[in-house]
């Protein structure tokens, strides 16, 4: 398939999904809407975690602070000053922050790039570390960026974070953002630096002795991945409208590595089917938690049993299928066109990035 | 500060400080021998709590008899844990494992929420040790100094296994290499369960006395005490049992001094092991006692 093809394919792709999400917005109803909001958000997640621990092998646990701090950034730009005056009840706002203003692409793109940099920060004296120790430093770092949050009142509003959030995140710019995400990561992915990344995540003394500079090249991802981890929580803040310390929980994380692991890591495509299957799951699983009423009998609702669920579905597929939905495969359209028998030579496909 | 407050404080550190020791000891034992980091161990710790709750209030079992079966329990999980979830992960990257290990602590979380509600509840404490003994202004509860003691003496008792017992040797043959303690007749799956076991029985030991020193119990009081432990543990040099207690003591008196001294930052006492954590590795990536390990090529 030539270049020109293949643009057009993709361009087809995207009128697919812009029309779809124009039909959503119009025809489902608030429930819906939100699940698919959440999809986005979950898949840019998702991509983001899996550009650094799927294709760089660094394993990070350090999500849920970067969505703290993209989520904060983002909301600080959007709420106006009266909801601010109203929300700092205990000894006001910082200057700064009453100050603060921005439309809501600038406070999005800001939190992406406050979290970029912090994970630029952090990167350098963390990034040396081997992979376990990586994830309980970094996990460190969610940490203390939520006891941070809970502590700096002038700033994050401590314990009680922020109400009324205003609710720019619809359909459009969470896709949108996704599809950028998407974009950027498989552009990163597919030049020189992406064989690099992956060359590092197969065995890094190997990379070292090539002479590529591994430290500089897993910077440049952890930064990208926490850039991209900054953008998902300052849309999940304006999709919410409503953040506190105590939703930057490890549970968020896990969340997003138990979407990453499922999918398989290593495989974008997996992640964004899997960021479809396990937001709805996750839904759907609500079911449980809810009150079931037989006729005038009512079996009551067991809370926490969402989570047992889905605790027990990481431990099955890390059993049981431990490269995830995909493996290291991702869809292009050269195998979709040798399945359909259109002359490309089947398996060219394997082990791509998604065109 | 004065003299006597001081030494107060000094015994909470050294109460809260041995605490930490003994969950690191679990921490320590396990990823000194299959290179694991044991997430599901604070849930291990919690639920000891519980099953002595359980036992007191549910079966009306006397306090010294449900402690005992809590210990008996817990071990028997942590056994059961290593042989459903991470036995069958032994030839996989060990991140397989890793995940797994969330994957079961999550489980036993929510479990425990679902099982017990996650409102707080507070413990049975035996009468003996309500009373304080009093010496000039400082108010000594029992459990203060009950809890460095048996730390002490489960550290001896353990190091007692490891350099003086079959499967002490057993356990250290593993953690140098899994392939040739095979070869070699290492009967390597029932070593791994037995340091799980006491790795466990110790988790539960602490859970237990965690609950007696701050009578309270819910479900997520294991994640906090479980990762500064972990913290502890990589201060000490993860996989050196004396650096566990070393690690975990050290821990315990900066937490209590730091916020004893400056009250101002009591807000954050939850962020100084992981800022510690960061230094650590930063200049010491191995910890205090622990042995630098070099890349194979």
């Amino acid at each position: 398939m030539n270049r020109g093809t293949l643009t057009i394919l993709n361009v087809l792709a995207m009128a697919a999904l812009g029309l779809f999400v124009w039909w959503a917005e119009g025809s489902l109803d608030g429930y819906k809407i939100q699940i698919l909001n959440l999809i986005a958000v979950n898949i840019i997640l998702a991509l983001s975690l899996n550009l650094i621990y799927g294709f760089t092998g660094m394993f990070s646990l350090g999500h849920a602070g970067f969505m703290a701090i993209g989520a904060y950034v983002c909301s600080i730009l959007i709420l106006t000053p009266d909801q601010k005056d109203t929300l700092f009840i205990i000894g006001g706002a910082a200057q700064w922050v009453q100050d603060a203003q921005a439309p809501f692409v600038v406070a999005t793109l800001a939190g992406g790039l406050v979290a970029a940099l912090f994970g630029f920060i952090i990167g350098f004296p963390l990034l040396r570390l081997g992979d376990d120790y990586l994830g309980i430093a970094t996990l460190g770092f969610a940490e203390i960026v939520r006891v941070a949050a809970t502590n700096m009142t002038s700033v994050t509003n401590g314990a009680l974070g922020f109400k009324g959030i205003p609710a720019h995140a619809n359909l459009w710019w969470n896709f949108g953002w996704c599809l950028v995400t998407l974009y950027v990561i498989v552009r990163l992915l597919k030049s020189n630096t992406g064989n690099v990344l992956k060359a590092i995540r197969d065995d890094e003394t190997a990379a070292k002795a090539m002479g590529v500079n591994v430290f500089r090249m897993k910077l440049l991802s952890f930064t990208v991945g926490s850039f991209f981890a900054g953008i998902g929580g300052a849309l999940l803040a304006s999709l919410l409208t409503t953040i506190d310390p105590k939703m930057f929980l490890f549970t968020l994380t896990f969340n997003v590595l138990m979407i990453v692991v499922t999918g398989g890591l290593g495989s974008l495509t997996g992640s964004v089917l899997a960021g479809i299957g396990i937001t709805v799951l996750l839904e759907w699983l609500r079911v449980v938690e809810n009150p079931v009423y037989i006729g005038d009998f009512e079996l009551a609702g067991i809370p926490g049993m969402r989570m047992v669920v889905f605790s027990l579905a990481l431990i099955v597929v890390i059993l049981f299928r431990r490269e995830g939905l995909m493996g290291m495969r991702e869809f292009s359209w050269q195998a979709v066109g040798a399945r359909l028998g259109l002359g490309a030579k089947p398996g060219s496909g394997k082990g791509g990035v998604a065109q | 500060m004065t003299p006597e407050m001081f030494i107060q404080h000094a015994l909470n550190s050294l109460t809260l400080g041995s605490l930490y020791a003994l969950i690191a000891i679990g921490y320590t034992m396990v990823y000194g021998i299959l290179r694991l980091i044991n997430f599901a161990h604070s849930e291990i710790f919690m639920l000891g709590a519980y099953f002595v709750f359980w036992g007191v209030s549910l079966f009306s079992l006397p306090w010294p008899l449900a402690v005992a079966a809590s210990i008996v329990f817990t071990a028997g999980l942590g056994i059961m844990v290593d042989r459903i979830a991470y036995r069958p992960l032994r030839d996989a990257p060990r991140i397989s494992a890793l995940i797994s290990s969330i994957g079961v602590s999550f489980f036993l979380q929510n479990v425990a929420i679902v099982f017990f509600q996650a409102i707080p509840r507070g413990v049975y404490r035996p009468e003996w040790m309500e009373q304080p003994w009093i010496v000039g202004a400082v108010r000594i509860l029992p459990i203060t100094l009950f809890v460095p003691v048996l730390s002490v003496l489960f550290m001896l008792g353990l190091l007692y296994i490891v350099y003086r017992t079959k499967t002490g040797l057993g356990m250290r043959a593993i953690s140098k290499d899994i392939e040739t303690s095979y070869l070699m007749g290492v009967n390597v799956n029932r070593v791994i369960a037995i340091t799980f076991g006491i790795g466990s029985a110790l988790a539960a030991a602490s859970g237990i006395m965690w609950a007696l020193r701050y009578p309270q119990i819910q479900p997520m009081m294991g994640t906090i005490p479980g990762f500064k432990a972990f913290i502890a543990a990589v201060f000490g040099g993860i996989g050196s049992i004396q650096g566990a207690v070393v690690g975990g003591v050290v821990l315990g008196f900066i937490e209590i001094m730091t916020v004893a001294f400056f009250p101002d930052l009591a807000g954050y006492r939850d962020a100084f092991a992981f800022v510690l954590l960061i230094g650590v590795l930063l200049f010491k990536p191995t910890g205090l006692f622990g042995a630098r390990v070099e890349d194979k090529v």
